[in-house]
């Protein structure tokens, strides 16, 4: 078998060192990516003009490719504004804010959708302002019904920083095929890599599973 | 003192409320029946607000809710509500589900709000399941705490919406007895039921609706034993 770690270990480092820059993207774009995905999440069934364009936002990065949101921020936009002139990096936390955030939004709004009404009415009832009951009725309970599918978003993009390779963003997966380049050996890198992923990814999802635990509600005491 | 005069409400081209004039005294215990799709839940609902009048005017202690939408808030604070299906706030516990509106609309402190609701809790026998969530409750129970949440904002009304519809007749019992208490007190209450014997033992005044109309407005000894309306008779011919 022709395994040969002897060229490629003195690369390992730097190879590793991409994970930062993996993490980077994947934190910037999970953290504003919620932000505005919230925000959106608010207004996204409203039937006026903002919420006409934030549904249009919201098509337009579930309805096209992310290899071809960040070229066209990357490659694309400078042509049309000489003075935009983005790196790479900048590019790849821009665009995995803004296309997760299109994702979340989603999410949230089934979120929200799925609480009983009811709930609502009883706060509005009691006059509880709608600020209170979005934040402390609606939220949490929303939250709470789709943080799997939050979960699962955030590995989703985890895994798909590695599309920021083809804008030239040093991340692991990149790192890969520049050392390959010196080395004729793709196979040890690549191995790597895959591994370094699954374990982020690992990470990540158990994570996960202990902040569902944590939001369960009935910890505390027992059923009748 | 509720003053409901010319009151319209339509849901598209159907007219659910026609012409409705009503005054609810104060202390005073109501109870509105008729069957279903008459608009008694509407009209229910259109006395706190949450269903927003065609036309007409709802004076309440001088304000009129229909034109000033704005004291809908505050005025919400003083009309506790209780609903069919309970609401309750499912993430939170028995207790923080009564001391939530105490602490964000008024203000009061954590401390304060918990004793409150304590309180409350007792006085509705449900201060066994204060740290219990929604879904580890009875059906009773759910509306029992349901009415301690309206309760614990000491209201001067009380609006039930067909509040034992959605419980089995033991829990209905339970449901009963505690707002048959309520009755002395000094607020007002207005129940929508089909609960006739409720209505009969525990109210001062019988409204019944039909069609969008009130039909027939009495003691309860007036409606259901010297019924003056065919329409009244017919719908007591069915209940029995």
């Amino acid at each position: 078998m022709n395994i040969d770690f002897t060229s490629t270990i003195p690369y390992i480092p730097y190879i590793l060192q991409g994970i930062i820059i993996t993490i980077q993207i994947a934190i910037v774009g999970a953290f504003f990516g919620s932000l505005i995905g919230f925000l959106f999440s608010l207004v996204s069934h409203r039937k006026n003009f903002l919420g006409a364009t934030v549904r249009g936002f919201i098509d337009f990065f579930r309805g096209t490719p992310l290899i071809f949101q960040l070229s066209f921020f990357h490659y694309g936009l400078p042509q049309i504004f000489p003075g935009f002139l983005p790196t790479a990096f900048q590019t790849a936390m821009i665009i995995f804010s803004l296309n997760s955030s299109a994702y979340l939004a989603e999410i949230l709004r089934a979120g929200i959708e799925a609480i009983d009404k009811g709930q609502i009415e009883a706060a509005k009832a009691l006059g509880v302002s709608k600020f209170h009951t979005t934040i402390h009725i609606i939220i949490p309970q929303a939250l709470r019904n789709v943080l799997p599918a939050i979960v699962n978003e955030f590995i989703t993009l985890t895994k798909e920083t590695s599309v920021a390779s083809a804008i030239g963003v040093q991340e692991i997966l990149r790192r890969q095929a520049i050392v390959t380049g010196t080395t004729y050996r793709p196979f040890e890198p690549l191995l790597l890599v895959g591994i370094t992923y699954y374990v982020l990814i690992k990470i990540l999802s158990i994570l996960g599973k202990m902040v569902e635990k944590r939001l369960k509600y009935d910890s505390s005491s027992t059923t009748i | 003192m509720i003053q409901v005069a010319q009151l319209f409400k339509q849901f598209d081209k159907t007219e659910v409320l026609k012409d409705i004039h009503m005054t609810f005294e104060d202390g005073k215990t109501y109870a509105i029946i008729g069957s279903s799709g008459s608009g008694k839940s509407t009209f229910l609902r259109c006395l706190n607000g949450l269903e927003k009048p065609t036309s007409g005017s709802i004076v309440i202690d001088g304000v009129d809710i229909v034109k000033n939408e704005k004291e809908l808030p505050k005025l919400r604070q003083h009309i506790g509500m209780v609903f069919q299906s309970f609401n309750l706030f499912e993430h939170k516990n028995a207790t923080d589900n009564v001391t939530f509106a105490l602490m964000k609309v008024k203000k009061i402190s954590e401390d304060e709000a918990k004793k409150i609701a304590l309180a409350k809790l007792k006085e509705v026998g449900c201060d066994h399941r204060a740290t219990h969530f929604p879904h580890q409750l009875s059906g009773g129970e759910k509306q029992r705490v349901a009415i301690a949440r309206a309760l614990a904002m000491e209201p001067s009304v009380m609006l039930f919406d067909e509040p034992t519809s959605a419980l089995d007749p033991e829990m209905t019992v339970e449901v009963l007895k505690v707002m048959k208490q309520l009755t002395h007190t000094g607020m007002t209450i207005i129940v929508v039921t089909h609960e006739m014997n409720f209505a009969k033992e525990v109210s001062d005044t019988v409204i019944y609706m039909d069609k969008g109309e009130i039909v027939e407005i009495g003691s309860p000894k007036e409606f259901f034993e010297e019924t003056r309306t065919a329409r009244a008779r017919q719908f007591l011919a069915n209940m029995l």
